[in-house]
Parts: structure tokens; C-alpha cells; sequence
């Protein structure tokens, strides 16, 4: 039975301002039934207070042959992390 | 398994009562000194809480069984409010000791109305089952959270939000199941003829619930009767599924008059402690 359903990801917000995070998948027949299933098994243990479904034939995924273009290139782009100036002790955000 | 006698709710009142006296004595004034409403009281809490904890110890029998591990998880879940919503009820009922009245009292000790003890079946007739009784038991808790009696009053207000969510879930799956494939719509509709002979029983009124609803302390469920009719046929409506006809309604769970069903629910149950006593988890 399961097996004909589609599968969705599942993301949780813990808490209030915090972004949705992966967390997993399910299986469902349909949107509100997979809301129902992330709900019963990622969130039993008051992980979240805000769940996201989406379809997972509906995520555009990077593909792995494409890692050394994609994602070699930065590498050694030291200069793009800002590290090159001191930041001064009573500045706490940033 | 030998029958063991049934639990008392006060004990020592009982066995003041009882203290060996002559044939000529005087009658003695405690014993008419029952107090009707405390009777009634903690026959309501029984009710509530079998209700929960059958249907609960019912649906935790899905674990492993169900159609996906998604679904095993939501049956799971809905156990487990039920099963802590049971915990609250009873422990009330017996100082604190909730664990005796669960498994140290036989089938006809039991007060729980017939519905939530009928066999799972298949998915369906759980369904069903599950819609039937958590759209009665959601009404119920809705009223009983205004209830002057602050024990009833808290415990509603915390479990009918988890039995909203049983509600909101059995009516989904009813929608689906009736409104699905060839068969889906047989099994939901041969799971709700199953369990729709049981649904007169929720609006019974006895002496019990008389004397509990004359105090104001509970809700009349007749109140709330035909908002209840009315609810099941807007889910069937929209599973496309009739509503069943009327059938020959059968009462008796809240005297103790069970099904068969409801000792060999019981009988695993309560094998444990039963078998061993001292045994700790």
C-alpha cells in the first residue's frame, strides 16, 4: 500500500524564527495525509512548531557527475570569507 | 486465569461496614451513609476513562500491523492520548492508583460503552470505529471543559485538543476510504455498518448520568445529539457513503454488560501484572 505512495519531504521549524530544517520523508497518498504523517513522526516529541511537505519528485536536485564544476571552484576563494578585518568586541551580531 | 473479586473504590469504608456484629445489633447509621453523588461521580470517571483506555489498548494492537510505518505511528499516537487521558481518569478514581482499576478488575467491572471495544477488523472498520467515537468523545470534551468541576474542567480542556486531531484524522481517512477504490469503499462502508449499532449507546442516559447532569457538572449527551448525526453525515457525504440505517441498538457497557470481545482484550492486557505481581517497567 505504502509502497504506491508517493513520497514528500518533510521539514520542521523548532521554534519561533528559527528556518524550517530537513528532517526526513514520508510516505502519503495525497498533501494533507503527508502534513498528518510528518506531524505523527517527526513531531511526537515536540520537535517543531511549523511543518513543511513538499512533493520529493518536486525538489531540482544538483547532480553528483556535476560536483567537481559545481562545487570545486570555491575551494580556494579564502578572500570570499569575511576574515580579513577585526571585528570589534562590542559588536555581537553579525 | 482465576477471577479476581472486584475492586472497591473505598476499601476501608467497606470493611467498617463489614465489621463482625451481632445478629441483634443495631443497625448503624454509616450504613445508609453512601453518598449517592459520590457513587455517580466515580462511576462517570470509570466511564470516561474505559473508554479511553479500551480504545486505546485496541489501537496500540495495530502496532506493527498497520498498512505503513506513517500509519502504525498515527495509530500509535492516538493510543497513547488515549492511554494518558485513561491514566488521569482513573488514578482520580482510586487515589492515585489508576494501575489497580486497569488490571486488577474483571470484564464486568468495566464501564466502558461497547463501541471502543470492538475488534480492530481491518483498517476500515478501525476507521470507523474511530470516527464514530472520537466525533462523540470531541463534543463531549468541548462541554466538559466548562464544567464548575475543576478536575473534569482541566482534564477536558487539555484532551480535546489531542481528540480533535483523532477526529480531524478518522474523518480523513473515512473521505479517502469511502471515496477511494472499489474496495476501499466496500470495507468502509461494511466497517461502519459494523460499529453503527453501537452509536445509541453514547446517548444513553441512565440514573448514573442523570444525577451527574442534575448537579450541572456535566453535559446531557443529547445536548449534542443531532450536532453529532449531523457531523457523521457531512464526512460520509463527503466520502460519498450513506449514512447507515438504523439498527437495533445494543447497551450494556456501562452496566458491564460487554461483548466477547472485551475479555480477551482484558486477558492480554492484564497477563502481566496479573502473572507477576511484583514485575516493574
Amino acid at each position: 500500500m505504502s509502497s504506491d505512495w508517493p513520497l514528500w519531504e518533510v521539514f520542521v521549524r523548532a521554534k519561533g524564527g528559527l528556518a524550517h530544517r530537513h528532517v526526513g520523508s514520508v510516505h502519503a497518498p495525497d498533501q494533507e495525509l503527508a502534513l498528518r504523517h510528518a506531524r505523527d513522526t517527526y513531531t511526537r516529541r515536540l520537535e517543531g512548531v511549523s511543518l513543511w511537505v513538499v512533493r520529493s519528485a518536486d525538489i531540482v536536485a544538483s547532480d553528483p557527475d556535476e560536483a567537481g564544476p559545481m562545487f570545486e571552484p570555491a575551494e580556494d576563494k579564502i578572500y570570499r570569507h569575511p576574515t580579513f578585518y577585526d571585528i570589534p568586541d562590542e559588536v555581537k551580531h553579525i | 486465569m482465576p477471577a479476581l473479586p472486584p475492586i472497591d473504590k473505598d476499601v476501608q469504608k467497606r470493611a467498617e461496614k463489614a465489621r463482625p456484629k451481632g445478629a441483634f445489633d443495631e443497625p448503624q447509621a454509616d450504613e445508609q451513609a453512601t453518598d449517592p453523588l459520590e457513587d455517580a461521580y466515580y462511576e462517570y470517571l470509570l466511564r470516561l476513562g474505559d473508554d479511553s483506555l479500551v480504545l486505546g489498548q485496541r489501537l496500540g494492537e495495530w502496532c506493527g500491523h498497520a498498512p505503513s510505518v506513517e500509519v502504525d505511528l498515527s495509530l500509535a499516537n492516538m493510543a497513547l492520548d488515549l492511554i494518558g487521558q485513561a491514566t488521569l481518569f482513573l488514578d482520580k478514581a482510586n487515589n492515585g492508583d489508576g494501575d489497580e482499576l486497569a488490571f486488577k478488575r474483571d470484564v464486568l467491572d468495566f464501564k466502558n460503552c461497547l463501541l471502543v471495544e470492538q475488534p480492530n477488523g481491518d483498517f476500515a472498520q478501525t476507521i470507523a470505529r474511530q470516527l464514530l467515537f472520537s466525533t462523540w468523545q470531541h463534543m463531549l470534551y468541548q462541554q466538559l471543559s466548562e464544567s464548575p468541576d475543576a478536575f473534569l474542567s482541566a482534564i477536558a480542556a487539555k484532551a480535546v485538543k489531542e481528540v480533535a486531531y483523532h477526529r480531524e484524522l478518522a474523518s480523513e481517512w473515512t473521505v479517502r476510504l469511502g471515496d477511494g477504490t472499489e474496495e476501499s469503499t466496500r470495507r468502509m462502508r461494511d466497517g461502519l455498518d459494523w460499529c453503527w449499532r453501537f452509536v445509541p449507546e453514547l446517548f444513553e442516559v441512565d440514573e448514573t448520568l442523570e444525577e451527574m447532569i442534575a448537579r450541572q457538572t456535566v453535559p446531557d449527551p443529547r445536548s449534542f445529539e443531532s450536532d453529532y448525526r449531523a457531523a457523521i453525515a457531512g464526512v460520509l457525504g463527503e466520502a460519498k457513503l450513506d449514512v447507515p440505517p438504523d439498527q437495533r441498538p445494543i447497551l450494556g457497557g456501562r452496566r458491564g454488560h460487554h461483548s466477547e470481545h472485551l475479555g480477551h482484550l482484558l486477558a492480554v492486557m492484564q497477563f502481566l501484572p496479573r502473572t507477576y505481581p511484583d514485575a516493574v517497567w
